[in-house]
């Protein structure tokens, strides 16, 4: 390794204050993390925004905001039936917010010097707050639906009377599982991404200060840093999907039940 | 890991931010916009299925109207030509019978000339019966000095040219032919 180069993959996740704020005994600083945040509700609203002349010939904004909705709705739809007309807003917030902030964390914004970009959904400290919601909700809408028999959801049909405490306890911690699968899934995700493509950025500078072999990994590093983008960009899209599928996927088991 | 050394400073500010953040996310986009968007596209495709559906109305009764037009044009075509047909008719048949009534005329024509010339013949014939019955009974008179009587000259005469052999007699045949001429050319 070149004398200066000692770069650390993980200080790209460092939240740092921007301005100080405090209500009682809690510090709300507006930090880079909430910076981001707004960013990615600017970029929503206003992509909402200039879709929303709701013309009746449709132009093109209007028409890739139509398709966002659409594909929402139809995604409820289909995993919950007519009942789930009532979440489309929220799975709706869900993905466009997890969408663009995984997107804007990706963008090459290091290139101008003391600037980068914050990835807020590789918090779990964020992703752990949005699955518990998702999950709450979900607890919230069996009960509310389904009183007691919302419990029925862990003794799946057809399940012999013997078997019935041993499954009910599987379904049981698997149920409870789901919060933390759906927070650190996306979590993971997002930050496995942008290590990689750190460390292997750092292979490049690096192997630029190191001479004929260093050239060379190098130049390995820059064509697979390259698929790694590719990858990421999918991911971000996968990632939302998932998020916000699967919260429709629970929200369908507590309203349908099994 | 700074996610979690970090994690106890900038929890109550990640949440805090987050809540704001995704509430006006929530409020604003998910329970203002998305539903209008929606109605938009709810009453678009309103609009094009009752559009689709009168515009199919539409070439319903266009093809009724079409195949009705058809139907009476054909009815047209016919009774035109019925009507074309029969005026032909009718024109044939008045020719005929005015060619009819002019021949007719000019037969009737034809037979009184005929009949005059028939006449003069008779006449020019009695009067010659009676120049040559006075001829020879001067003749026998002045030849044997014998008195003939009027009637027997007469006689005598009409015996004579009767033996002549009728040339001097209009042929019956004759008065007959030039109209059975006629009569076959009015065939044709």
């Amino acid at each position: 390794m070149a004398a200066e180069g000692k770069i650390d993959p993980m200080h790209q996740f460092a939240i740092e204050p921007i301005a100080p704020l405090h209500i009682g005994p809690y510090d709300i600083s507006f930090t880079t993390s909430a910076a981001w945040m707004l960013v990615a509700l600017v970029i929503v609203v206003g992509f909402m925004a200039i879709g929303m002349r709701r013309e009746l010939v449709p132009g093109r904004w209007q028409m890739a905001v139509e398709g966002l909705t659409g594909f929402i709705d139809n995604m409820v739809q289909v995993n919950i039936g007519p009942e789930g007309r009532k979440f489309v807003p929220y799975i709706f917030s869900l993905f466009t917010f997890i969408l663009v902030s995984n997107l804007i964390g990706l963008l090459p914004l290091a290139i101008i010097p003391g600037f980068h970009p914050f990835t807020t959904t590789s918090q779990f400290s964020l992703t752990g707050v949005l699955a518990v919601l998702s999950f709450s909700m979900v607890v919230i809408v069996g009960f509310w639906r389904h009183g007691l028999h919302f419990l029925s959801l862990f003794v799946p049909h057809g399940t012999p009377k013997p078997m019935i405490p041993l499954i009910a306890v599987i379904e049981f911690i698997s149920f409870m599982v789901r919060p933390f699968s759906l927070g650190l899934r996306l979590f993971v995700a997002m930050i496995a991404g942008h290590i990689l493509m750190e460390v292997f950025g750092s292979f490049i500078v690096n192997g630029l200060n190191g001479g004929g072999v260093g050239w060379a990994v190098g130049g390995l590093s820059f064509l697979f840093i390259v698929f790694v983008v590719a990858l990421e960009l999918l991911m971000c899209v996968i990632q939302a999907y998932v998020f916000a599928l699967l919260t429709t996927l629970y929200l369908s088991d507590a309203i349908n039940l099994h | 890991m700074p996610q979690i050394t970090q994690l106890a400073t900038v929890f109550a500010s990640q949440l805090f931010w987050l809540a704001v953040v995704f509430g006006i996310i929530f409020f604003v986009v998910g329970r203002r916009m998305v539903p209008q968007i929606r109605s938009t596209v709810a009453v678009r495709e309103q609009k094009i299925a009752e559009d689709v559906e009168k515009a199919k109305a539409a070439r319903a009764a266009a093809d009724t109207t079409e195949a009705e037009w058809r139907a009476r044009m054909d009815e047209a075509r016919l009774e035109a030509a019925r009507v074309a047909q029969e005026a032909r008719r009718q024109i044939a048949l008045e020719n005929e019978a005015r060619i009819k009534a002019a021949l007719d005329k000019v037969d009737a024509k034809v037979d009184k000339a005929r009949q005059r010339i028939w006449t003069s013949v008779q006449a020019a014939r009695a009067e010659l019966e009676t120049v040559a019955s006075d001829a020879a009974q001067q003749m026998v008179e002045q030849l044997t000095g014998l008195k003939v009587g009027g009637d027997e000259a007469a006689r005598a005469v009409a015996a004579e040219l009767q033996m002549l052999g009728g040339q001097g007699q209009p042929d019956p045949a004759m008065l007959g032919k030039g109209k059975s001429k006629r009569a076959a050319s009015r065939a044709r």
